[in-house]
């Protein structure tokens, strides 16, 4: 090789070189500012999980709480609600909750913990609404094999009481269920979950 | 895999052979002198940083509230709360201290080698322009943190405006929106600092480097490279920008880069040159502090404003010769008159001038940091003593220093004893 | 000329001692010792988040002292319910300005504008006085509307011993001040080495290309 080649020979090996240590060193510089796009400490800790009470939550009665800028909606089902759940299922588009989001202690056939308490976020899977609850006395509305539910206004999603979406809805999926834990028999925590229900 | 990407060039080329041609004319042939010095990385540098403060600005921005119950603590949030956004803060505080550094080491290379001289006087105002606007967005951008010396330093220059004949006080209100430095200030600041003012930037730096690479660069000789050009027609002297240059200032870049990040990781505060520590004192418009200063590369000129007693109770004569201390700088291509550029090739006159200069201005900026009390008190007194501080009379006589520089230079330069200067350039 | 720029660098350093009047004394702390940590954190919450707000620092950030979550809601926190929360205080400024005259300010940053020997000093130079309202003065700040907090500490522990709590507790405000400090100095170290390698390859790579350059 020829003084002039080894010269060009050294030359492109160090440019390889130092580009590639370069490249390497700048991307070590872009994770700072690409990290500073992820959740804040005070986004994480809006975004904590609540403590609610459900005690004065009423048989049949549904109260919605907030949570990460979301209705999460607590019903405290009777047992006609309860057995009602069964009577819906030839009409499901995913009566197993196989496609849908939930927690695994909710992909059982009432979708929660404890038959008689629901959680779930009150968001339609479809676009983003929230729906309006209609009980199982509404059928002038909902129609005669109505079993009782939630009616999204926006594009006509229907859900039952453990928010199993009907089949000829847009909305694809059940209502997600978010995390939570029973702290006590009155007490909920809403976002997380802890050993021991 | 190579001849692939030939190819993509070659379609992008052909329909846009502006690209290639703008990169040979201003990076692959444009011929810098061979024998670039220490002082020539500054420009490239100073680049370097604008693109910084321009990067970390962006991200700050994503998290910064112009707003001033919520600025302070949104820079707090910024520094705790956001991940890596105490990174992003100190870069954009050392950048800000960085910017004056490698600008003023610049402007000084323009001194040494009279990179100011025919034919690139145009450059130089360019540049001079672009050291006002950056003055502008330094200041500027130091309110947006709302702390005590954000607050009463904009307080204290908004009101220098003020003090200008007939039109002061309508200026200030305007400058303002309000009548005293208020959250709407605020907000009109952050708007100018974070968009209208980078954009003005941009533009005159870009009007900077045409203007050079139209006339081509000065080297440390000062020797006219284009005088001397071989066969092709290219400057004997010179070497194509790329790849000696850019090989050669990313070197530069590194080793300016490890300074910063030393300073920027290990001492970001500087000992209260960079960030002061009365500034993490939100702004509270009942209390001015014990004592005000700007930050460090204003200094030089606020001690210029301090020295000058006021003239029947207005301050304007102090503002004033802070205003012409800066706008003198426009006229140097005409106040040197020396035949010569390089100081390699100048005389005694022009070379204690420029260290005198250099002396003045570094005193008073040192002076500028401090209060004027600093030096203590003369023992006598005398009747010409509106004050005894000894400081403010050592800043009387490097102002006067400071304009003698300019002022007198037609004289000076023009006795100057000057040496032959080569026709091709020294290594 | 240059050790002149690099004297200048150390002036404002001076400006603190030089403007207080009162010398201060240096406080001995160790940012990296983490049980004086965790004594300074017990120290605030016990005796100045009464009155003091740290506004902008969390409680769960504690974990940076070595402190579990569990451990910082049993002990650290007492007015608070969610471990994610800021340390602010109930009081708001018109109340605080009502009971004290001057409402007692956040301490989030106060190491970083007062600095580490003015708090230390201060906090050690408390002395009683009949003609103050709260029966108060102090050296370092005098006439101050706070009285001294931490009278009990310091009238239940021997001399060496108040000056340790007082060391924990500035320990604490340096670390509230700034929590990333020494996040900063461990990525920086890292930085440099970093750099150097480019270093050493960029300057071969130069010095390959201007071989011929004469």
């Amino acid at each position: 090789m020829s003084d002039n080649q080894k010269i060009d020979k050294t030359r492109r090996n160090l440019v390889v070189a130092t580009s590639v240590a370069g490249g390497a060193a700048s991307v070590g510089a872009a994770i700072p500012f690409v990290a500073s796009m992820l959740p804040s400490e005070r986004t994480k800790a809006a975004g904590a999980p609540i403590e609610v009470d459900i005690s004065t939550i009423a048989p049949g009665e549904l109260r919605v709480f907030e949570w990460r800028g979301k209705p999460v909606w607590v019903i405290r089902r009777t047992k006609e609600m309860v057995d009602s759940l069964k009577l819906a299922a030839a009409r499901l588009t995913d009566p197993g909750s196989s496609a849908s989001k939930q927690p695994e202690y909710a992909k059982n056939e009432y979708r929660s913990r404890k038959p008689e308490v629901m959680v779930m976020e009150g968001v339609c899977t479809h676009l983003g609404c929230s729906p309006q609850m209609k009980p199982a006395d509404d059928k002038a509305e909902m129609g005669a094999e109505w079993t009782g539910g939630f009616y999204c206004a926006c594009h006509g999603s229907k859900f039952d009481l453990a928010g199993r979406v009907f089949r000829g809805a847009p909305a694809p999926t059940n209502l997600v269920v978010p995390p939570y834990t029973f702290l006590s028999d009155s007490t909920l925590l809403i976002g997380e979950d802890k050993k021991g229900a | 895999m190579a001849s692939r990407l030939m190819a993509l060039w070659d379609w992008f080329d052909s329909r846009m052979p502006s690209v290639g041609e703008e990169y040979r004319k201003h990076m692959s042939e444009y011929y810098a002198p061979k024998n670039f010095n220490f002082w020539y990385y500054f420009g490239v540098l100073s680049m370097l940083v604008l693109a910084i403060q321009i990067l970390s600005g962006i991200f700050l921005t994503m998290n910064y509230k112009p707003d001033a119950a919520l600025a302070f603590g949104s820079v707090e949030y910024i520094m705790r709360d956001v991940p890596g956004g105490w990174l992003l803060r100190y870069i954009h505080s050392t950048g800000g201290s960085a910017f004056f550094v490698v600008v003023y080491l610049h402007m000084f290379r323009a001194l040494l080698y009279g990179s100011y001289k025919e034919p690139r006087e145009l450059i130089w105002l360019f540049g001079v322009l672009i050291y006002l606007v950056l003055m502008a967005e330094a200041f500027l951008g130091y309110l947006l943190p709302w702390g005590q010396m954000s607050f009463w330093g904009a307080q204290v220059i908004v009101n220098l405006f003020g003090t200008i004949p007939f039109i002061g006080p309508d200026l200030a209100l305007w400058i303002r929106g309000d009548y005293v430095v208020s959250d709407v200030t605020l907000n009109r600041f952050f708007a100018l600092h974070v968009i209208a003012i980078p954009l003005v930037l941009l533009g005159l730096v870009v009007a900077h480097i045409l203007a050079l690479h139209d006339v081509g660069s000065n080297n440390p000789d000062g020797v006219e490279i284009k005088k001397t050009k071989d066969a092709n027609g290219r400057p004997v002297d010179g070497i194509p920008f790329h790849p000696y240059y850019t090989v050669k200032d990313t070197v530069g870049a590194i080793v300016f880069l490890a300074i910063f990040c030393i300073v920027l990781f290990f001492m970001p505060e500087l000992g209260g040159y960079f960030l002061e520590a009365n500034n993490f004192i939100p702004a509270d418009p009942l209390k001015t502090p014990e004592h005000i200063a700007p930050l460090w590369y204003f200094t030089p000129f606020y001690s210029i404003l301090r020295a000058v007693p006021p003239l029947f109770t207005s301050q304007f004569p102090g503002v004033l010769a802070m205003g012409i201390a800066v706008m003198i700088l426009f006229f140097l291509p005409w106040l040197d008159r020396s035949p010569v550029k390089s100081i390699r090739y100048r005389g005694a006159y022009w070379k204690g001038a420029l260290v005198i200069f250099v002396i003045s201005f570094a005193v008073l900026g040192y002076l500028g940091v401090k209060p004027t009390t600093v030096w203590g008190q003369f023992g006598f007194d005398a009747f010409f003593l509106d004050t005894k501080d000894r400081a403010t009379w050592v800043a009387r006589l490097c102002t006067i220093l400071y304009f003698a520089f300019f002022i007198l230079m037609p004289w000076y330069t023009a006795k100057d004893k000057v040496k032959p200067v080569p026709d091709r350039v020294t290594m | 000329m240059r050790t002149f720029l690099a004297a200048l660098l150390f002036a404002p350093a001076t400006l603190l001692a030089a403007e207080a009047g009162y010398p201060l004394d240096h406080a001995p702390i160790e940012p990296r010792d983490l049980v004086s940590l965790q004594s300074g954190a017990r120290t605030f919450v016990n005796y100045c988040l009464g009155c003091h707000g740290l506004q902008y620092m969390r409680y769960n950030r504690m974990a940076d002292l070595g402190l579990t979550e569990a451990q910082i809601r049993d002990n650290l926190m007492f007015s608070a319910e969610k471990v994610g929360e800021t340390m602010k205080i109930a009081m708001t400024v018109k109340d605080a300005k009502a009971w004290f005259g001057v409402p007692p300010p956040d301490l989030s940053v106060v190491a970083r504008s007062r600095g580490a020997d003015w708090i230390y000093t201060y906090l050690r130079t408390f002395y009683r006085d009949p003609k103050a309202a709260h029966g108060w003065n102090n050296k370092v700040f005098p006439n101050a509307a706070m009285p001294h907090a931490l009278w009990k500490v310091q009238s239940e522990s021997s001399a060496v011993q108040y000056d340790t709590t007082v060391r924990d507790l500035v320990n604490f405000l340096v670390y509230v001040g700034e929590p990333s400090a020494q996040e900063r100095k461990s990525i920086g170290i890292v930085v440099l080495f970093v750099l150097g390698v480019l270093f050493i390859l960029a300057y071969a790579m130069k010095k390959a290309f201007w071989k011929d350059v004469r």
